[in-house]
């Protein structure tokens, strides 16, 4: 049988871009776990609502570009505020009570949405059209557009936690959270600006997908699984690890769907899973633990 | 024994600290005066270090204050304190393994209300004291050997500039060589007129820094007297240190 | 003392069981199928407790274990003539029990929240599979199937009503409940116990701990999968909603209110969050689950303990 050689190339492409939001979603999600310890069960959830920030801002300005920043900058501050009522008065709790409020959270969030914006899909048209020729596709110009401004999200991050001030301090914070107070560092704020950061970048996911697929209050429910299938792999709390890990699944995934439906294509990811559980459980792309 | 520093710089008045059912601290006062280097001696699991912790607001007391110059400290998170004043170094060092020398201490350095030019000479004065430091400074804090990591751990705290710092068993794990080291260190702190509240089991090394020391043993301190009137040979040291 | 403590549990437990017992006398059609209910997800919230209550190991991978009961149950009453309440009960619980051996394999080595995660993707994957293998499950219109009679054949036979079925489920759960708490009471719920307490000194003094959580996956699994059996058989039908991961997340709720650790809080809790779903859906239609969400987190952080263990406290005083 032949390998359609155009169609793997094609494929690639679309799984890059899928791979590119993926680790836009996964990254927040493992930096709020890497730094705190929480597993935020309502990280779709802040992804969608951010997807239906940027429909009202949108809608209000008319630009999608003032609607990503301004979606995003909501949603962290709504990150805040949820970390501050709900989440600081369970540190030092036991980690089931972090899952089960942001479960709860996630059910809140959820039927609020649905309670405001109604059961049917909303959608965002894309910013920047016009398509480029792509073997005998005519691919569209916004899904790259997507997958770079995913990647200088990234980026960016990576700078500030890297070579900023406050990057020391959350990496600090990570490292030994005790020393990190004894040093003037204010843990627990730092632990309200990393959810807050985690939930920008849900929600910027969220409105640079909304033109892919329709916003609708349910849409954060696919992404937290493939999210948490991707922070497990990449290794929970490794930026780039979550980073391969998306565009690993999301190639394979990609490829597979050439040959199978979508539904089916997403068993990739739960085998993936299996094998990384089997062999290398503190995940594929992380240096094994001495 | 002379009559203790008018105004303390550090006060524990009668603290009390449980962990679960166990009663670690039984009643421990202890003041330290400003610039001076007071000693806590006591054999291992006596509650010198816990007693530490708890100035450094990291272990709650549940009876008893802590004062800062006369003001009431207990209770207030450890990130607080350090702004007002108060470094410290515990026993195994817990330098930042994974961020690098200059990273270190930045920790310490990025305060607000800190001009640029003062972090500059803090610097400059800290990579002064510690050349190996300055060597070593765009490196892991984790590929330092024992006795560098324990300067770092060190230096870091002066960069609070601290009124007093709180030493846990600096001199643990070292080589002789490393530990005359320490003592020139505290030599320097005290030339800074930063306080130091020195837990050791070095009883040597503590009776030639330190001012006065205070003896503890199941969670109270049991004896108290000025450096210059002991020795490591009497019999009240080996009442309280020896095996 | 310890007599007198015993006896008064017993009445207690027989007064509440001839009460449920009673209900569906005196209750309207609609109460009873409603308290029925409220005893099968008391009974997958029990399950639960075996694993979060007892053994420490929060799961959210009882939707595929419930869904594998139900789907168990409609194969048993779809394939085999005529339909068997008892056959439907085996290949629930065979159904279940494989799950819980791939779950519990796998997730056994992890920890907390690592085997949390965990668990949750695998509940998902069986939803996915149910749901795309549309041959075989029906996928998204789920399959439907006539309830079987209580019977035992040759002897007799009683179709189901509301009634007979609630005494029948009621007959099951209370039943389950005693074998439950025969078992947590045993030398083998000691060391789940232990290993909720200090797994790393459990392990210390010999025990073989991966067993030891193998085990209560599994049993966890089994009354999971009692619980969907029940569910099918009341409902007539299995659609794959059942084995999404929503379920798992409403038996942790379910958990949390009434109290872990104690079995009966479990039920307790089920029974306070479908009242409250039933009330608040009066007043507020499709949006009663934000009221829900926002007492489950306050329940969360200011009465960890349930209302089981908050009213212990309070009798205490």
């Amino acid at each position: 049988m032949g390998i359609p050689l155009d169609l793997i190339l094609i494929q690639t492409v679309n799984g890059i871009v899928t791979g590119m939001i993926l680790a836009l979603v996964a990254s927040g999600l493992t930096l709020i776990f890497g730094i705190m310890d929480v597993v935020n069960f309502a990280h779709g959830e802040l992804f969608m609502l951010g997807a239906y920030f940027g429909v009202l801002v949108l809608a209000a300005t008319g630009s999608f570009w003032v609607a990503l920043v301004v979606a995003t900058l909501m949603v962290a501050l709504l990150g805040a505020v949820l970390q501050v009522t709900t989440l600081r008065p369970l540190i030092g709790r036991d980690p089931l009570m972090t899952i089960l409020t942001t479960f709860g959270i996630s059910l809140v969030l959820q039927n609020y949405a649905l309670w405001q914006f109604g059961p049917v899909a909303r959608k965002i048209s894309e910013p920047v059209t016009g398509h480029f020729p792509l073997f005998y596709l005519e691919y569209p110009v916004y899904r790259l557009v997507i997958a770079l401004l995913s990647a200088a999200i990234i980026g960016a991050l990576w700078l500030f936690l890297k070579f900023g001030k406050y990057g020391i301090w959350i990496r600090a914070t990570m490292q030994d959270r005790v020393m990190a107070q004894a040093m003037g560092i204010p843990v627990p704020w730092v632990y309200t600006a990393v959810f807050a950061i985690g939930a920008g970048m849900a929600a910027a996911s969220g409105v640079l997908f909304g033109p892919m697929v329709g916003v609708h209050h349910a849409m954060g429910l696919d992404w937290i699984l493939r999210a948490f299938i991707v922070v497990v792999v990449g290794g929970m709390g490794s930026l780039g690890g979550s980073v391969a890990a998306a565009i690993f699944i999301s190639l394979l995934e990609a490829y597979a769907s050439i040959w199978v439906s979508p539904a089916q294509a997403a068993i990739v990811s739960f085998v993936v899973l299996i094998l990384t559980l089997l062999f290398r459980p503190t995940g594929l792309f992380v240096p094994t633990p001495k | 024994m002379s009559a203790p520093a008018a105004e303390a710089l550090v006060e524990v008045e009668a603290i009390h600290t449980h962990y679960g059912k166990s009663h670690i601290l039984d009643g421990v006062s202890l003041r330290v005066g400003p610039g001076e280097v007071v000693g806590l001696l006591g054999r291992n699991g006596v509650g010198k270090s816990t007693t530490l912790k708890t100035i450094m607001g990291l272990v709650r007391p549940s009876q008893g204050q802590v004062r800062l110059e006369g003001e009431l400290i207990t209770g207030l998170p450890p990130h607080h304190l350090a702004r007002l004043g108060i470094g410290y170094v515990p026993e195994d060092r817990r330098i930042f393994r994974l961020l690098t020398v200059m990273e270190n201490l930045r920790t310490g350095l990025d305060r607000a209300g800190v001009a640029e030019a003062r972090k500059q000479a803090l610097l400059q004065k800290v990579y002064d004291y510690f050349p190996v430091l300055a060597e070593r400074r765009s490196q892991p804090g984790g590929t330092l050997s024992g006795g560098e990591q324990q300067m770092l751990a060190i230096a870091r705290a002066m960069m609070l500039e601290p009124k007093i710092i709180l030493l846990d068993e600096p001199t643990e794990g070292l080589m002789p060589r490393m530990v005359s080291q320490i003592s020139e260190i505290i030599r320097v702190l005290r030339r800074e007129h930063v306080a130091i509240l020195l837990v050791e089991q070095n009883v040597p090394l503590t009776l030639a820094v330190s001012e006065r020391v205070y003896f503890m043993e199941k969670g109270t301190i049991r004896y108290h007297a000025a450096a210059a009137e002991l020795h490591a040979g009497d019999a009240v040291v080996q009442q309280y240190l020896g095996i | 003392m310890m007599k007198r403590h015993a006896t008064l549990y017993w009445s207690g437990f027989s007064v509440v069981v001839a009460l449920l017992a009673l209900a569906p006398l005196v209750l309207p059609e609609y109460w009873r199928r409603f308290l029925t209910e409220i005893l099968v997800w008391g009974l997958l919230a029990m399950s639960s407790d075996i694993l979060i209550g007892y053994t420490g190991m929060v799961s959210f991978g009882h939707s595929a274990f419930f869904g594998l009961g139900v789907y168990g149950a409609a194969a048993a009453l779809l394939t085999v003539k005529p339909p068997s309440l008892w056959l439907a009960i085996v290949y629930g619980l065979v159904g279940a029990g494989a799950v819980a051996l791939f779950v519990a394999y796998f997730s056994t080595r992890l920890r907390d929240i690592y085997f949390a995660i965990t668990t949750l993707i695998f509940s998902q994957i069986f939803y996915v599979i149910i749901f795309t293998w549309t041959e075989v499950t029906g996928g998204e219109n789920g399959l439907t199937f006539r309830k079987p009679a209580l019977a035992i054949p040759g002897l007799f036979s009683i179709p189901f009503d509301t009634r007979t079925l609630h005494w029948f489920v009621l007959a099951v759960v209370a039943l389950s409940y005693l074998l439950l708490r025969r078992i947590t009471q045993s030398p083998f719920g000691m060391v789940l116990q232990s290993i909720r307490e200090n797994e790393a000194r459990t392990r210390a003094i010999g025990y073989p701990v991966e067993r030891y959580k193998i085990a209560a996956v599994m049993l966890s699994g089994l009354f999971a999968g009692l619980a969907g059996v029940l569910y099918a058989i009341q409902k007539s039908f299995a659609a794959p909603d059942f084995v999404f991961f929503v379920t798992s997340g409403q038996t942790v709720i379910h958990n949390v209110m009434g109290g872990i650790g104690t079995l009966v809080g479990p039920i307790v809790g089920a029974g306070f969050f479908l009242l409250l779903h039933e009330v608040l859906s009066r007043f507020l239609t499709e949006y009663y689950l934000i009221p829900v969400g926002i007492i489950f987190i306050a329940m969360v952080i200011f009465m960890p303990q349930g209302l089981l263990g908050f009213a212990r406290r309070w009798l205490n005083r």
